[in-house]
């Protein structure tokens, strides 16, 4: 049984006595390593994001770089031809440069959906199997495949889909546009789906091996045991993993860079071209001149990009803490 | 205690490899500071010409011991803002420099920047294969990537929409596009831009009904459409003898530049490109030397 094999909590042995007066010397330089390292990831998360921050501002404050980019031209139909109604248009090369960030956004949005909505069902289903029915043979196959596709460089899945999967889909449905968001969308799923299945796989087997023997005592077979049991109970890791998935896809660059077309059109068709947030900074961040209009919103859709992130991560977790309540409180 | 880490150090102590570290970066450091006689000379900019200048700088090298070039690509104006920076000798750019450009070096540095042809390259236009479509007009090519011709039985192809690949905007190659067969109007929306002439030039053999741009030297797999200035005007393949008498009217120059006469090493260099060891390497490439006058 899992559950044995816990040690037991701290509180029922005499408390550790500190480090400082018994370790010696390379104890303590380790532990002093093993505390930094942790700080690092969080100075380096504060100082990308004041880096950002600094780089994204003038959009806001800078006179001379709202002549060009102010946020009701980020945000509002502009203008683009002259006697041509005005429209979302991101051309920022140009006489006049217009930089409407909504055709971006509902790039990213779609392909985002797309790839998540294929990579969730499939890697769920895919870690309760292996979980739940799997004989311990496809287990141990099955598990490091998955995990191998997480070590694939993306920009080698990007490749495969600009050369394989968009001649298959063009040959199979015939759509005018090879590299679409959907083509974009299945390729960015090969790189959500490890995430998905490797976390949700993890929240399954942490379900404490009672309940599934309580469930088949009462005469549940195990696929009753497996959809109304163990996938309930392990709901919060699942949902954490789901966020996971997501905060991959709107940040992935590579494979959308390849497989979408990167054309700034605006529209839900998922069969039409998009360009998306990230591709858009990896292609033209390369040779701006700094301080340019330019340079300033593409530094403004990296913080917007990290604050959307963050914004879904912190919701994530405040549905997996409800969700944890819920499930001890009814226990 | 962690137990991994007592196992990791066993004993030891962390001291030789903090000396290893410090000794490592003190190596880095040291390397490029070592006087020489002659300094590297720095080449930057067009990704369309990095096939070319390494090849020059290859050949230039096994000629001339102890003398280094140094080449990095990264796109034309990556090049055109490390020549006003002062963080190259020679800027190689697949497009001309524009006058603000110009003025910046000017102001900047207080000498007056050289332009020095050194190559020609036709701008080929791409269609698949199978694509019976027997030449294009500039004022066609314009309408197609302007979003005003859609469908290739427009120009008296097959009943198919037209889709239509270009460059990302920080390649001189759309630069050259945008101004010289766009007149400088925006591509239409519906354009889909990719990293890199390969992949336009795979994603085109690919696509029945799609059109290309780029460099002659990849063109491979894909037919070369021939070009014609305006509808009275004779259909043009780019070739060597087209493209230098410029009745190719994608003809395009690929430069060099220089803040005031290149001297020294730079110059020796750049002679030696124009000579005609160097200009041999440009058909070797893929590309056309240049008129000499």
């Amino acid at each position: 049984m899992r559950s044995s094999g816990v040690l037991p909590y701290r509180s029922e042995v005499a408390p550790l006595p500190k480090l400082r007066q018994t370790g010696t010397l390379s104890d303590r330089i380790a532990s002093v390593v093993i505390q930094g390292s942790a700080f690092l990831a969080i100075l380096s998360l504060i100082l990308i994001f004041i880096f950002i921050g600094k780089e994204a501002l003038p959009v806001l404050t800078s006179s001379e770089v709202q002549k060009e980019a102010s946020l009701s031209r980020l945000f509002l139909p502009q203008h683009a031809r002259a006697g041509e109604a005005a429209e979302f248009d991101w051309q920022p090369i140009s006489d006049t440069p217009k930089y409407s960030l909504l055709p971006l956004f509902i790039g990213t949005l779609k392909v985002t959906v797309i790839a998540v909505s294929i990579a969730i069902p499939l890697a769920v289903a895919a870690a309760l199997y292996t979980s739940e029915f799997a004989p311990s043979w496809a287990r141990e196959t099955i598990k490091p495949c998955i995990e191998i596709l997480a070590g694939i460089p993306s920009v080698v899945v990007g490749f495969f889909c600009l050369m394989v999967i968009a001649s298959w889909l063009q040959g199979a449905f015939g759509w005018t546009y090879r590299l679409n968001a959907l083509t974009a969308g299945i390729g960015l799923s090969l790189a959500v789906i490890p995430i998905v299945y490797t976390v949700s796989e993890d929240a399954f087997s942490s379900v404490p091996q009672a309940f599934r023997e309580g469930s088949i005592a009462m005469g549940a077979s195990s696929w009753q045991t497996a959809s109304r049991v163990v996938l309930p109970a392990a709901m919060p890791g699942v949902l954490a993993a789901c966020v996971l998935g997501f905060g991959r896809a709107i940040g992935e660059t590579m494979i959308v860079l390849m497989a979408s077309g990167n054309a700034p059109v605006t529209s839900w068709s998922p069969v039409d071209s998009i360009r998306t947030f990230s591709a858009t900074i990896a292609a033209e961040l390369g040779e701006l001149v700094q301080g340019s209009p330019h340079y300033h919103v593409l530094f403004f859709i990296g913080a917007f990009l990290f604050i959307l992130t963050f914004l879904i991560n912190l919701m994530g977790r405040w549905c997996v803490g409800r969700l944890q309540k819920k499930l001890q409180g009814a226990a | 205690m962690p137990f991994f880490w007592r196992v990791f150090m066993k004993g030891k102590s962390i001291a030789p490899f903090l000396l290893l570290g410090v000794g490592l970066i003190l190596a880095g450091c040291g390397g490029p500071n070592s006087g020489e006689q002659h300094r590297p000379v720095t080449v930057k900019g067009s990704d369309t010409m990095v096939i070319l200048a390494q090849s020059w700088a290859e050949n230039y090298m096994k000629e001339h011991q102890g003398l280094t070039i140094q080449v990095t690509g990264g796109g034309s104006g990556v090049g055109i803002a490390a020549l006003i920076n002062g963080g190259t000798d020679i800027c190689e750019a697949s497009r001309p420099m524009k006058t603000v450009e110009k003025e910046q070096v000017r102001t900047r540095h207080g000498k007056v920047v050289q332009e020095i042809p050194v190559a020609l390259d036709g701008l080929a236009i791409y269609v698949s294969e199978s694509n019976p479509i027997q030449s294009l007009t500039e004022p066609q090519l314009k309408s197609i990537y302007t979003g005003k011709i859609l469908n290739w039985r427009e120009l008296g192809g097959k009943d198919a929409k037209i889709v239509a690949y270009g460059r990302e905007n920080s390649s001189g190659t759309y630069q050259f596009f945008k101004e010289h067969v766009l007149g400088n109007e925006d591509f239409a929306r519906e354009v889909q831009t990719l990293p890199g002439t390969g992949a336009i030039v795979n994603a085109v053999s690919k696509d029945p009904s799609s059109i290309g741009y780029g460099g002659i030297a990849y063109a491979s797999g894909i037919r070369v459409v021939p070009v014609r200035k305006d509808d009275h005007s004779e259909a043009v393949k780019p070739s060597l003898t087209t493209v230098r008498s410029s009745q190719y009217p994608l003809s395009r120059n690929l430069f060099f530049y220089t803040i005031g006469e290149p001297l020294g090493d730079v110059k020796t260099f750049v002679d030696w490109v124009l000579g005609p060891e160097g200009q041999k390497l440009c058909e070797a490439v893929g590309y056309y030397p240049i008129v000499q006058k």
